[in-house]
């Protein structure tokens, strides 16, 4: 059953189509990553879904209700969160306090220490839960916002190129963090274009071009395909 | 008990038995000192608390929130005219003009209410929302100051043009035997002392509080904040009328102290100087702001004695220098090298 879906999808910007007619279906309890050139409008889809953009024409969905006009806080209320692509995080509050603000507004307070505890080490940020969060390296700026995000307790997870900057160990250690989340019921849609991440984590892969669904399969479909091969070499017009 | 708790917490500085000590010793001594001061300096002083309220709110709706209003003057102004309307026309009997100020202040949270929805639902932030809240207490001033003429009036109260409107009855509160009148004296003194130390309190148990929490992060980082679900604008609104509010207080503390207000408290100048005493305090803390503004407008006062122009150069000079020394503010800066001095002292014992 698709947890979130897509009809129709359009998205102009001006004269510039940017989303063109997406029908996309995620189906729950998938790690869906989107990938494609710069320019294919994976960060516009991820910002229709979010509520951040309007789109000029075609629905959202999600767990079966149309949410193409709710504000961006009703659909994190409805259970989806997100992780940006630069680390959204509350740089000058401490890494704590980061959590603290994530989980209050859904956690009983006599759970919310506790559970905040639970995240940290998680997050293998315990060490570092009074730091001032910009001080924190890149990697664990990110692993912040994961756990901002999840702390939410979504169903859905919007994970916006999760590795960007990151060490391959901090990488694959996010790969693992992301399956672990999914073990627990969570739905991941993550824009990314390490593609040794999304063979890490993907069950599915969708390939977007200039605004269209070009490719859709597993992992080993899209690599072995010659058109995404051309379009990544620049050559999408003969493919 | 879990409220008094959070009298202190990440969102302000001072904690523990120090802060606490110094804060009862600072009261204490602000209790005493109309022992030993004359009434002038009383009276003074008084002057300087009601302004107290206005830099305190300004410090919750720029330093906490990350909203910059630049017309917190437009409320002091619509809370005191409404004060005077009220009380020259109903009097001070029967406790009126308490309920005057409550009306007043009431008043100017209507208008931040009113102004508010517009500017944070239309999401309207940043440098915008500066131009728009100073345009408001500018378009105030001069529509204040056009109102000379004896058709401008309500009921008995004159508004009196650039005159200024006076005559209004001091606060009162009814009394057993014969009404407190709360003229610029001791008895104002403990009033107004009272409210503010309530009003410091209570800012402090709310920018600790959950609601505190909610703040910081929409001023850290707003998109992030209503990604976690919260409607932000709703937040940006309930603070700025809390700090409007506040503003209105310091009107009609001001009105009832001098008997007098004019359209010149909702100009130009009136608009700017708040932001200096909160930006050289140091605006993301009630502390640092409270003993920031007293501390510039005891200078302003003794500059303007030397001549009022200086005053205003130095004030000028004054908020660029914090600007460029210490944007978080100059008692900010000096508060968080105290603070940390405080703490290494144990970890060196403990080597």
């Amino acid at each position: 059953m698709a947890i979130l879906e897509t009809r129709a999808l359009n998205k102009w910007f001006g004269g510039l189509h940017v989303t063109g007619g997406v029908d996309f279906a995620l189906q729950r309890g998938e790690i869906h990553c989107l990938i494609g050139p710069n320019g294919a409008g994976k960060s516009t889809l991820f910002r229709l879904i979010l509520g951040e953009h309007l789109p000029t024409s075609g629905q959202i969905l999600y767990e079966g209700n149309d949410i193409t006009k709710a504000k961006s806080f009703e659909r994190i209320r409805r259970g989806i969160s997100v992780k940006f692509q630069v680390p959204g995080i509350f740089k000058a509050l401490s890494v704590r306090q980061n959590l603290q603000i994530a989980l209050q507004h859904h956690c009983p307070p006599a759970e919310l220490d506790g559970e905040i505890d639970r995240l940290l080490e998680f997050l293998k940020l315990t060490e570092a839960r009074h730091q001032l969060a910009g001080n924190l390296s890149h990697g664990q700026k990110q692993w912040l916002e994961i756990g901002m995000a999840v702390g939410l307790k979504p169903r859905l997870l919007l994970l916006d190129e999760p590795t960007a900057g990151m060490t391959p160990d901090e990488t694959a250690a996010t790969g693992e963090m992301v399956q672990a989340l999914n073990r627990d019921g969570v739905t991941v849609l993550a824009v990314e274009h390490d593609m040794a991440f999304v063979r890490q984590i993907a069950h599915k892969v969708t390939v977007l071009h200039f605004g269209k669904i070009f490719a859709q399969g597993t992992i080993n479909e899209i690599v072995a395909d010659e058109r995404v091969a051309a379009i990544y070499l620049g050559d999408a017009t003969h493919a | 008990m879990k409220t008094l708790g959070l009298l202190q917490g990440p969102q302000t500085l001072g904690k523990g038995k120090p802060f606490w000590s110094a804060f009862t010793l600072v009261v204490a001594l602000a209790c005493a000192y109309p022992l030993f001061a004359d009434g002038y300096d009383v009276g003074n002083n008084v002057y300087f608390f009601n302004w107290a309220f206005m830099a305190l709110g300004l410090s919750l709706i720029w330093g906490y929130g990350g909203t910059l209003s630049f017309g917190q003057t437009a409320f002091f102004g619509v809370a005191g005219y409404t004060y005077g309307v009220i009380s020259i026309n109903f009097g001070d009997a029967y406790g009126l003009t308490i309920f005057a100020l409550v009306a007043s202040v009431a008043a100017a949270a209507l208008l931040a209410a009113a102004l508010g929805y517009f500017l944070f639902f239309g999401r309207i932030s940043g440098v915008f929302l500066g131009i728009v809240t100073l345009s408001v207490t500018l378009v105030l001033e001069r529509f204040m100051a056009q109102t000379a003429g004896p058709e401008w009036r309500v009921g008995a109260a004159r508004l009196n043009g650039y005159n200024g409107m006076g005559g209004m009855p001091s606060l009162t509160i009814p009394w057993f035997g014969s009404d407190i009148v709360l003229f610029p004296d001791v008895q104002l003194y403990y009033f107004t002392l009272a409210l503010l130390i309530a009003c410091y309190l209570g800012l402090r148990i709310l920018v600790n509080s959950r609601f505190g929490n909610v703040l910081v992060a929409i001023r850290e980082n707003p998109q992030r904040a209503e990604m976690l679900g919260y409607d932000i604008r709703v937040y940006q609104l309930v603070t700025f009328i809390i700090g409007s509010a506040l503003a209105g207080l310091s009107g009609v503390l001001y009105t009832s102290w001098g008997n007098y207000i004019t359209p010149a408290s909702m100009g130009m100048t009136a608009a700017a100087l708040p932001i200096v005493w909160v930006a050289v305090g140091g605006r993301s803390d009630l502390t640092t702001t409270l003993i920031g503004a007293m501390l510039v407008l005891a200078g302003f006062q003794a500059l303007t004695i030397h001549g009022s122009q200086y005053a205003l150069v130095v004030m000028g000079a004054l908020l660029v220098l914090t600007v460029l020394i210490a944007p978080r503010g100059l008692v900010f800066g000096l508060g968080t090298l105290v603070a940390a001095l405080v703490n290494r002292k144990p970890k060196r014992q403990g080597e």
